[in-house]
């Protein structure tokens, strides 16, 4: 009852507040303002041809965003996923070379499956050998781009040996968006609202504000970790597929090091390092933003060495901003509850 | 029998993590021997011990960050940049000596930095250090962009790639004996070592107890920095080359020795005689392999390995632990229980 009024006194306020406060409202804020002033500058950044590029360059590293999410979440790290998105490209195209004909659906199946595969090497050191995440996908970036290393020695899939109908899904567009990001964005949905109102999600998010809770609350932690590096590992699976039809040539260093990208653009866009907070969305519009100031800088003829650097203080900049966010709203909550 | 069984885990519990180590070693010296002539020769262990050198100066401060329960993974990063700025320094002609200086100074504020979001905005060491081992490589890459700076004096790269006279040990590699000697001291016979360790076990016990625990996790980041780039000058010296990737991923390698050489996750745990022989083998094992003719992406595959298992075997070990004890206090309650029975 009494809160009930609490909330209906409150309401018309709250909304805005809460508007104001989100991190979505103003991550789009940011994008809006940063293409706006360099619009200015420079009118070709809104042409339709480099918008498709923005998206396209966007949307790889988006989908890759919706797996570390529900690992972030967690309160767990997956730093494995570029080296997963370089075997399984590579793996999409040898399927191309060595069987001519072969459905561009069953390579991206199988695709799917090998990083199933490497995604439950880490789920079970993890979950079962209780190695954390860290150690262990810093272990098995290594041993996985290793083994890629290895496999490939040297050689190289062009674009002449993938069929050209597999290479479309990485150039063309349906209703003026490309086919990329029409599949990054339905992917989208399944995981917003899994995340947001399915038992499985929940379960993730109270995983990652209190383990010890969550354990006493009755959930199968190790089996929920599990399944989550299974998630990260089959998203992966997939990006590299789709990697091969972006890019079309793939050799041994394909994808190394865009994990950094994608941890900076899931914690930019408010899914805090520390668990439990943050939505699919946030984290894909984080994605958004990271691309739009990269092309940016591209714009502004900064030189490109300058990308890590910017990228490396914009990770800090959100760790910050949350662990601020996460004090003062832990300060409110202390004087809320003081009162009552 | 009742006898037997608790003597047996009191000898284990004295066979030390670094005893196993040492055997660890002997058994890989051996097997190098006998899997290759060159082995033993003294231009091989020159070498041996030359390639891990930047390694191991890392792993030293690196050890002790993970002891108080932290960690550092932009100490090869902070390799790259000291590396590219002693080139930029060089190539405007700076005196050497001072370029050097320089580059340690900026370690340290590397480190500093480090220190300072973890310490004062009390952020996770694991977030804070991803996000600077991007910074750091990306300064690296503002210093010196894609060029290469080679022409390095012959008195500094004599440095790099001489021994010590009449040894086989190479120049750089004392540089290593000075400082594990130091923080050997530093660890199990100062004061500082010891509220080491009490953080890493207590927090808030170190604290109630009045270790400046802010204090010393920031001289520990900052000579981590220091150190690091100190180890990317001995790395320029040593190829005299200095590029803006130069040690890349050295991080894992750096990570894997700490965790090989006894240093529990969790904190509290770890000697440096243990990271010295961890080191140790991973050279070891490496130069065997190289001997072997065995590619560098192997090798790679090979440390991964290594980290994973200097975590999962102790995991395992504690485990199978908990479950005997477990097992046995069964056995004791059910004796208890036949015992009341009889009364």
């Amino acid at each position: 009852m009494m809160t009930k009024e609490l909330k209906s006194t409150s309401a018309g306020q709250g909304c805005l507040n809460v508007l104001l406060r989100s991190r979505e409202s103003n991550l789009v804020l940011l994008i809006a303002v940063m293409t706006a002033l360099t619009t200015s500058l420079n009118p070709r950044f809104i042409s339709p041809q480099s918008l498709k590029d923005l998206m396209l360059n966007v949307s790889i590293i988006a989908l890759l965003v919706l797996g570390q999410t529900v690992i972030i979440v967690m309160r767990q790290i997956d730093l494995s996923i570029s080296s997963i998105v370089g075997i399984t490209a590579f793996l999409s195209g040898t399927l191309f070379i060595n069987h001519p004909g072969i459905p561009g659906v069953v390579v991206v199946l199988i695709a799917i499956l090998a990083g199933l595969l490497l995604g439950a090497v880490n789920a079970t050191l993890i979950a079962w050998g209780s190695i954390p995440a860290l150690i262990t996908t810093l272990g098995t970036l290594y041993i996985f781009r290793g083994a890629n290393y290895a496999w490939v020695h040297g050689r190289q899939v062009n674009a002449v040996n993938v069929p050209s109908s597999f290479l479309t899904i990485g150039t063309s567009t349906f209703a003026g968006i490309p086919l990329l990001t029409w599949i990054v964005l339905s992917l989208l949905a399944v995981f917003a609202i899994g995340l947001r109102h399915y038992i499985v999600g929940r379960e993730f998010y109270a995983i990652g504000s209190n383990p010890n809770a969550a354990v006493l609350a009755g959930i199968n932690v190790r089996r929920r970790l599990a399944i989550g590096f299974l998630i990260s590992g089959a998203i992966a699976g997939l990006a590299g597929a789709l990697w091969l039809a972006r890019f079309g040539t793939v050799d041994a260093t394909a994808a190394e090091g865009i994990e950094l990208t994608v941890i900076t653009s899931t914690v930019v866009g408010g899914v805090a390092i520390t668990g439990g907070v943050g939505t699919v969305v946030g984290a894909v519009l984080g994605a958004l933003l990271l691309s739009v100031f990269s092309s940016t800088l591209v714009f502004l003829r900064v030189p490109s060495f300058w990308q890590q650097a910017f990228q490396g203080a914009m990770l800090l900049l959100a760790i910050a901003a949350d662990a601020y966010l996460a004090h003062r709203h832990a300060l409110r909550l202390r004087v809320k509850w003081s009162r009552v | 029998m009742s006898q037997s069984q608790p003597s047996t885990r009191r000898l284990a519990r004295r066979i030390s993590w670094e005893t196993i180590l040492a055997l660890l070693v002997f058994i890989a010296v051996g097997g190098g021997m006998l899997l290759n002539k060159d082995f033993l020769t003294v231009e091989n262990w020159s070498n041996l011990l030359a390639n891990f050198v930047e390694i191991a100066l890392m792993a030293l401060p690196l050890s002790l960050i993970v002891i108080t329960s932290e960690i550092d993974l932009s100490v090869a990063s902070m390799l790259g940049l000291s590396s590219s700025l002693l080139g930029l320094l060089w190539e405007y002609k700076l005196a050497m000596p001072l370029g050097i200086l320089i580059c340690l100074v900026v370690g340290a504020l590397c480190g500093a930095l480090n220190g300072f979001l973890i310490v004062r905005f009390r952020l996770p060491s694991l977030a804070v250090t991803i996000g600077t081992l991007a910074l750091f490589r990306g300064f690296a890459y503002i210093v010196l962009g894609d060029k290469a700076v080679a022409d390095f004096p012959t008195e500094y790269t004599d440095f790099g790639i001489g021994t010590v006279p009449y040894t086989f040990i190479p120049s750089p590699f004392v540089l290593f004996i000075v400082l594990a000697a130091i923080f050997w001291v530093l660890l199990h016979h100062t004061t500082i070592g010891r509220s080491i360790y009490a953080t890493g076990g207590n927090q808030t016990a170190a604290r109630f107890s009045g270790v400046n625990i802010s204090r010393l996790k920031m001289l520990l980041f900052i000579a981590s920095g220091v150190i690091s780039a100190l180890a990317g000058i001995v790395f320029t010296f040593r190829f005299s080359s200095s590029r803006a990737d130069n040690g890349t991923g050295f991080e894992l390698s750096a990570i894997a020795a700490v965790f090989l050489g006894g240093v529990t996750v969790q904190g509290g745990k770890g000697t440096v005689t243990g990271v010295v022989l961890s080191l140790l083998l991973i050279g070891i094992i490496n130069n065997v392999l190289t001997l072997a003719d065995v590619a560098s992406e192997i090798l790679r595959i090979v440390t991964g390995t290594l980290l994973i298992i200097s975590i999962l075997l102790p995991n395992l070990i504690a485990s199978a632990q908990e479950r005997l004890r477990l097992i046995q206090r069964q056995r004791e309650l059910a004796k208890l229980g036949s015992l009341s029975a009889t009364k």
